[in-house]
This record gives structure tokens, sequence and C-alpha cells, in this order.
């Protein structure tokens, strides 16, 4: 798994990522309420905002770690996006995007380095 | 977490910060917007038990004079001659043209031995309250004198077990009704306490020395009913009890009539229009205004917030949300909105636009979630 300033997480399969917040978002936001998936088909550039999480409070952007097309939105937070407060990095992924670069993956922290970002906020 | 030396403190922020409290800037205060719990959480358990808030960022102050009720209202449109002795009402500061400069609270506490305290005890919102006391002296110029009390710093408890909590400390605080308030010892200091709050809970607001407000905050926190509170959640629960924001929903272009306060323009005071901006606000009551506030339900997608345009069934933009925003007790997006008056009946469909996205919404009856005052002792 590789890791964004932005707390975005990405778990590469072939030539597949799946995206999504990481704990320490989550847990910043608060209790989401609402969350905005991208559609599928929609092609993305890294830094693009491409979802939107919502909590009781405020809409916040969620950037794309990666460019490419989107293949596939989490159907389960339409109807339970508390999933994102519960299982941040598993059950509560936003998207999968079919990637355009491998090095734009590459380049992304790997835990320890996100760890020791965190350390630094 | 620190806060920005350039924000001012109130009594409480250190005790805020050791509770963990996530600080941000407000009305020039560093404040807390939550504390551990979360807002959903602190939200529901104000509705359900009792919700601690400081408040010490508003203004507080003392009207003294010859007659300061009837110069007080030269400002506003309310009937503060005819206020009861250990009554407050709530009113707002009027621009020339009916525009609101603040919405505030003014009464008169009475004291232990049943007669009025002198002058008339003003709160205004921290945001505007160097500017609101500043026009009240300007127009009020030898008439009356204005003693900020800076001194002294304001807490809020709200929610079903508030009264219960104060009671167990102050029996006498058990015989004020609804909008009641005194000035008088408890919780061994001295006090300017009001049945009142900005939730729709029943529940005090208690004005107390600031050198005592660490004191009689951790003495309430003792409670197991009564948890810390911050401004998240009072704006969510404000929200749902269908009351406007200064800033927000109310501002120098609004009316009384427009933001559908027009209880607070008294009946007396209609007739004298002897009040800031009474031309348009007396021909608005009569003719209805340009634009109407209303309660939005939203029925699909995300909540509408501040600055989301509202649509009328055929699509063309007709208003726009002033304030909105997730209701935890709903479990829905709602919103106030400013709508031409003749969508403003409930039941009227309308859209909200969320990022360029078309939603269903319905106008409904405020508030949205029902008001528990406790009117009657």
């Amino acid at each position: 798994m590789r890791f964004t300033k932005d707390h975005e997480w990405v778990e590469l399969d072939g030539d597949v990522a799946t995206v999504g917040i990481t704990a320490y978002a989550a847990e910043q936001l608060g209790d989401v309420v609402f969350v905005e998936t991208p559609d599928v088909g929609k092609t993305v550039k890294a830094g693009d905002a491409f979802a939107v999480v919502e909590s009781v409070k405020a809409a916040s952007d969620v950037y794309a770690p990666i460019s490419g097309e989107i293949v596939e939105a989490n159907p389960e937070l339409g109807d339970a996006p508390e999933t994102v407060n519960a299982s941040p990095e598993q059950g509560g992924w936003f998207a999968k995007v079919k990637l355009a670069d491998k090095a734009e993956y590459d380049a992304l922290m790997d835990r320890d380095a996100y760890e020791a970002f965190l350390q630094t906020l | 977490m620190a806060h920005d030396e350039t924000l001012k403190t109130t009594p409480l922020t250190d005790d805020h910060v050791a509770r963990g409290a996530r600080m941000v800037p407000f009305a020039g205060y560093a404040m807390p917007v939550q504390y551990p719990m979360g807002v959903m959480q602190e939200h529901l358990w104000t509705r359900e038990h009792a919700g601690l808030f400081d408040v010490s960022h508003m203004g507080q102050a003392r009207l003294r004079g010859v007659s300061p009720l009837s110069a007080f209202e030269e400002v506003v449109p309310g009937d503060y001659i005819g206020l009861k002795p250990g009554k407050q009402k709530y009113s707002m500061l009027l621009n020339k043209t009916g525009g609101i400069i603040d919405d505030l609270m003014a009464g008169r506490p009475l004291l232990p031995d049943g007669t009025p305290d002198d002058g008339l005890f003003v709160i205004v919102n921290g945001a505007c309250k160097d500017n609101d006391f500043k026009v009240i002296d300007d127009e009020l110029a030898g008439q009356v004198d204005i003693h900020r009390l800076e001194d002294r710093a304001l807490m809020a408890i709200q929610g079903p077990e508030a009264a219960a909590v104060v009671q167990a400390h102050l029996p006498a605080a058990a015989d004020m009704a609804f909008m009641d308030i005194r000035s008088m010892p408890g919780f061994g200091t001295d006090l300017i306490i009001s049945r009142s709050g900005y939730t729709g809970e029943d529940g005090y607001e208690i004005s107390v020395p600031a050198a005592e407000a660490v004191r009689v905050w951790n003495l309430l926190l003792e409670d197991e009913r009564v948890r810390p509170i911050g401004l998240g959640a009072r704006d969510s629960l404000r929200l749902e009890a269908g009351l406007p924001l200064y800033g927000h929903d109310l501002d120098e272009t609004v009316s009384p009539v427009e933001a559908g306060l027009t209880f607070a323009v008294n009946k007396n005071r209609r007739e004298q229009r002897d009040f800031p901006g009474a031309a348009r606000i007396v021909k608005e009551l009569a003719e209805g205004p340009a634009r109407a506030k209303v309660c939005l339900r939203v029925l699909e997608g995300a909540p509408a917030r501040e600055g989301a345009e509202v649509a009328d069934e055929t699509g063309n933009v007709v208003g726009v949300v002033t304030s909105g925003g997730y209701s935890p007790v709903l479990k829905a997006g709602i919103a106030l909105a400013f709508v031409p008056p003749g969508l403003k009946a409930p039941g009227t469909k309308l859209k909200v636009i969320v990022r360029g996205k078309p939603q269903a919404a319905e106008v409904v009856t405020s508030p949205f979630v029902p008001h528990r005052y406790v009117r009657k002792v």
C-alpha cells in the first residue's frame, strides 16, 4: 500500500489501483455522512479532486493519488458512508482506477514514510 | 494542540485544550470546534442528555441610564418598555434600511429580593460585538452607558437533562421558565442566569465571573449526564432547531420579515413605526417581503450547504441556501434558504444544486426538530 500527503492510500493489483482515505484522514473528518464517488469511465489526473466526503460539519474533496480511468466505484458507500470510519483502509475504499503510469504509484510514500510524515503534523 | 498566539482566549481555553478539543479560530478567539467525542456524538448527546458549551466569546454588557429600556427601543424593533422584570427577549439591532446589524438577547435580571437588576443585560454575537456596542454607543449617546462585562465568562447547558443538573446545585433555578433571567448567587459565586439557549432544548445560559469559570465548568462536568460540546455541534443543533446564525442566515441586507423573525417586531412598535428601517419593515409586513426564509429538507444525495443554489421544479434558479448541513437526528440534509415568497409553503417541491447536480428537496415547517422549551413551571 502507498500513501499521499493528502492522506489517500493506493493498493495495486496488476494495473488496477484501489484508492481510499487513510485511518488518520477518517479520524480527522469525524463521522462520515455522505460520500460522492467518481463515475465509472471517467478519466482522472493525479491531484484532481475526484470524490467528496462529507461529515456533519463540512464537505471535503478527495484527490486522485494517481492518474487513470475509473473502472469501479464502491457501491456500499451510498447506503453506508459510515464504512469509511469503520474500515477506512479496507471496506471503505472509494474507487478502482486503471493505472495510466506506474511511475506515479512508485513515487508515492510507503507506510513507513507515511507514518513518519504523520509525526510531522 | 497549540493555538494561534494572535487569537483571543476565553477563561476556559486551557481546559478545552487539556480535554483534547480541536481548537479553531472563531470570532477572533481560539474556540473548541469539537472534543474527542466528535460532532455527531456531541450533537446526539445534547439531544438525549446535557451538553455544556463555552460561549464566552459572546459580548456581554449592561446598559445603564435614566430609562435604558425606552432608549434601547431606538435601535431594536422589540417591545422593551413592556418587558417584565425577570424576563429577556430576543431581538436585533437594525440599520436605517431595516437590515440586521446583529441579533441579540436583552433582559432585566431579577435580584433575589424580587427587584429588577439595574439596567438592561445584553448578549450579542462574538464576531459582531465591537461594532454592536459602538452602534449602541453612537445611537444612544447621552442616554445609556455601556458597561461591557469582559470579566465574565458565559456557558450554556442544554438538553433534556440540563435542568436537573443545574437544579441539583441551584434549587432556586427550578421555578424559572423559558426566557426568565435572574441575577443571583449560585455555584459559590454570583451568576446572571437565564433559562434559554440556542439548541431548541431546555437549559440555562450562565454568566459567571471569569475567575470562577473553570471551577463552575468542571463542577457541571462532574455530573455524568454532562459532556462538553464544541462549536460544530452547536451549529448543527441550532440548524435543526431552525434558528438563524448571524453572518450566514442574517446580515445587513436581511430584514426581520425576510428572515421570518416577525415575532420580534412587536405589535405596538409596528404601530409606532419608531425603530430603524420601520418604513421598509412595516411595508413588508403589509405587502410581503421580496424573499422568504424557508426550511428545506434534502430528499436525496449530499447535504446542501451555504451558497448552494435553489431551483424550482423546472430548473430555474430561484434562491440560495444560507446555511445547511446534515441533521444527526433526521439523518438527512437540512438547510435554511431564501426563496421567492410564492414558494415558501410547506410541501413545496424544490431542487438544491450541489456540485452541479440538482437534488430533490422539500419546504418543511420550522423547526426541523421540535423545540423542548419549558414555558411553564
